[in-house]
Order: C-alpha cells, then structure tokens, then sequence
C-alpha cells in the first residue's frame, strides 16, 4: 500500500504535470479563463487519464511493441469520446465554454506521456494511483492559474452561477488582459518563475 | 472571394492559433529556438495541416455526416492525422531526400501536435466547404510558420540575455509570448 500512496503523491508536487513536467499547456492556458471551466476540464482529463492508464495497464502485456502508439490514441480517443458525450448530455453549458478543447484532451501529451511512460509498464494498481495523483497535480495548477486570472480579469469569483466574493476595486474596474490570451502567457510565466524560485520546479 | 479572404486573415493573425488559441505550444516553447528550425517546422505543419483538412472534410461529408456517426470524429480525426503524417513522411523521402533531411524529425512529432487537429476540428465545427476549409488550413499553417519564426527571432535574442536565473528559459520564454499576444490585438480592426 505504501507503493499506491508513493505513486499517488509523486503526481501532485515532484513531478507536478504542468509547473515541473511543463507538460499539457494548451488546455491549460485555453481553460484557465475562470474556475469553472478549471474544474470541468480536470475532471474531463482525470476521467479519460484514469481510464486510459487501466485498460493500457490491462493490456500492456499483449500489445506487440511496435503497434503500442496507435493503440494507446485509439483507446485514449475512446475515452474523450465518451467525455464528450457525458458533457454534452450532462452540462450543456461547460460543454459549449470548453469548445475545442474538450476533443483536444486526445493530442493532450501529459495523458500519452503517462500511458507512455508509466502504465504501460506497471500493473494496474499503482497505474490507478499514479492517474489519480497526476490528475490532482493537473487540478491544483489549473485551479492556482484560474484563480489568478479570473480575480484579477473580472474583479469577482464566482462558482457554477453562485458569486462567491466581489473585490474591492477590481469589481468595478477589472485588469480584462488577464481574461485574454496574452493574460495566460503572463500569469503562467509569473508562476513558473515563483516555483523555480522556490526550489519546486528545476532548472532547464 | 472577400469572404475567404477574411476567413485566412481571422485565422492567420486575428485568431491566430498559437497567441490566441494556444494550440502547438509544444513546438512553439520546444523547437523555436533557432530561425531555421522554426521555418522547417512551420513548413512541415503547413503541409500537414492543408492534407489533413482536406482529408478530413472528405470524410467528414462523405462517411460520418450521411451515415449520421458524428460522434466517432475524435477518433477517426486522430487516425487519419496518424496515417496522413506517415505517408507524408514516406512520400518525402522517396521524392525529395534534402527535404526530408531537413525536415526529418519534426514530421513524426505533428501527430500529436494539437493545432493539426484543431483546425480540423474548427472547420467541422463552423461547416466549412471544401474550399473555406482549404483556405482554412492554409491560414493556420501560415499563422503558426509566422509567430514560430518571430518567437525564434526574440529566443535567439534572450538565449545571450542576462535574465534573472529563475526566469530563464520557459517563464521568460511565456511573458515574450504575452508581449506577442497583446502586439497580435493590433491586427483585431483589420475585419
């Protein structure tokens, strides 16, 4: 069991997918636009991460070597397949804000990266644990850059309809780069720079 | 004609893939650190993404639409990028041996690079005909050869630079790309 919470943590800080791995950083720019979205683009990728990394886990003993790429990205697609259409049926409206991205989640490198490098060569347990750490670590950093920007971008946070704070000057007149493109490239870059400094993340 | 003007110009500098979509980051942070590279790289993304987006409505109108199987897109989008870049690939060294050479190792690396099947992506979700499509895809191919070279440009730049050492490589290489973005706004008036 001390190997299952090993993996686990592992994903979360020393080999965080996002601020140590710089692993991922399309959706998590595009998405980071405010919590919700944050929230709703973890679970998708949590749930075709955790799903990928079992079945490739189940079958990484009878995929011929050559042939294991591209039937790692059909059993992946199969997945954000089935996150589709969750979405859309479920919440229609996280679906339309996720746009593009929702299908991206199949060229997501941190879930190939993972099938990849780990579960294709350890058993199903610890592959479990090393999706749902790594899953984790892609939450907290999204949440951490989607806290920024939608604070500093609306001057207000707010949580699937409810509002849950209003800021002082920035309610009135927000910073609305931060909502924007080049809003992501700079929170981003801020954040990776504190993280080195702080010993977190390593140098190049 | 103005209306397919438009549609390169919004997704060549307007809606630029790169700045304003972050799709193919990847190559944009990894390979755009000399000029060369960055040109070869674009070219190769170019080439992929007209093929693929031909490929693709073609199947899209052809197989998926009538056959009403819309859902399987992401999967069939996926294989026939897989496959496109494989035969390209083969097609390019059989033909054209400096070429490949030059292009070699990035052609492999474009199957999973997300602006190929963004854009594939973007043109079935705005019903794109075949020539829209085209134009499409031609306008991203350029978008994305355009900021990769100008991000070379500036790295070369910030390689010799006296950054503070937690901000070299990928933070300063991020807040470039944030000045980039805001100099991309000034295209926004265009349409």
């Amino acid at each position: 069991m001390s190997g299952f919470r090993k993996e686990f943590i592992k994903g979360i800080i020393i080999s965080n997918p996002l601020f140590v791995l710089a692993l991922g950083f399309c959706p998590a720019l595009a998405v980071s636009t405010s919590v919700d979205n944050a929230i709703g683009m973890s679970v998708g990728v949590a749930f075709v991460l955790l799903g990928s990394n079992i079945i490739v886990s189940a079958i990484r003993k009878s995929v011929p070597n050559i042939v294991r790429i591209p039937v790692f990205i059909v059993i992946i697609a199969t997945f954000v397949t089935v996150v589709n259409l969750i979405f859309h049926a479920f919440v229609p409206a996280l679906y339309e804000s996720l746009g593009i991205y929702l299908p991206l989640i199949v060229v997501n490198c941190i879930i190939l990266g993972r099938a990849e490098a780990f579960a294709s060569k350890n058993p199903i347990t610890s592959s479990i644990a090393d999706a749902l750490g790594v899953s984790i670590g892609f939450f907290l950093a999204l949440l951490i850059i989607s806290l920024i920007r939608e604070m500093l971008g609306t001057g207000s946070l707010s949580l699937f309809g409810y509002n849950l704070l209003t800021l002082p000057v920035l309610g009135d007149n927000p910073m609305i780069l931060f909502i924007l493109p080049p809003g992501a490239f700079l929170v981003m870059g801020l954040l990776l720079a504190l993280f080195r400094r702080m010993g977190v993340m390593k140098g190049e | 004609m103005s209306e397919l003007i438009s549609i390169f110009l919004s997704v060549a500098v307007i809606n630029n893939l790169i700045i304003s979509k972050f799709l193919g980051l990847c190559p944009f942070f990894g390979v755009s650190k000399k000029i060369g590279n960055a040109l070869s790289m674009g070219i190769a993304v170019t080439l992929v993404m007209l093929v693929a987006s031909i490929a693709t409505w073609f199947i899209n109108n052809l197989i998926l639409i009538p056959f009403e199987i819309e859902y399987m897109n992401i999967i069939m989008y996926i294989l026939v990028i897989a496959a496109l870049v494989q035969i390209i690939e083969l097609f390019i060294k059989r033909t054209n041996l400096s070429l490949y050479n030059a292009l070699g190792i990035y052609l492999p690396l474009i199957t999973t690079n997300c602006a190929v099947l963004g854009i594939t992506l973007i043109n079935a979700q705005e019903s794109y005909g075949l020539l829209e499509s085209i134009v499409s895809s031609l306008g991203g191919g350029v978008g994305f050869l355009l900021v990769l070279v100008i991000m070379s440009g500036i790295r070369e730049k910030l390689e010799i630079a006296d950054a503070p050492s937690s901000m070299r490589g990928l933070p300063v290489a991020m807040l470039v790309g944030a000045m980039l973005g805001l100099t991309f706004f000034g295209f926004g008036g265009m349409i």
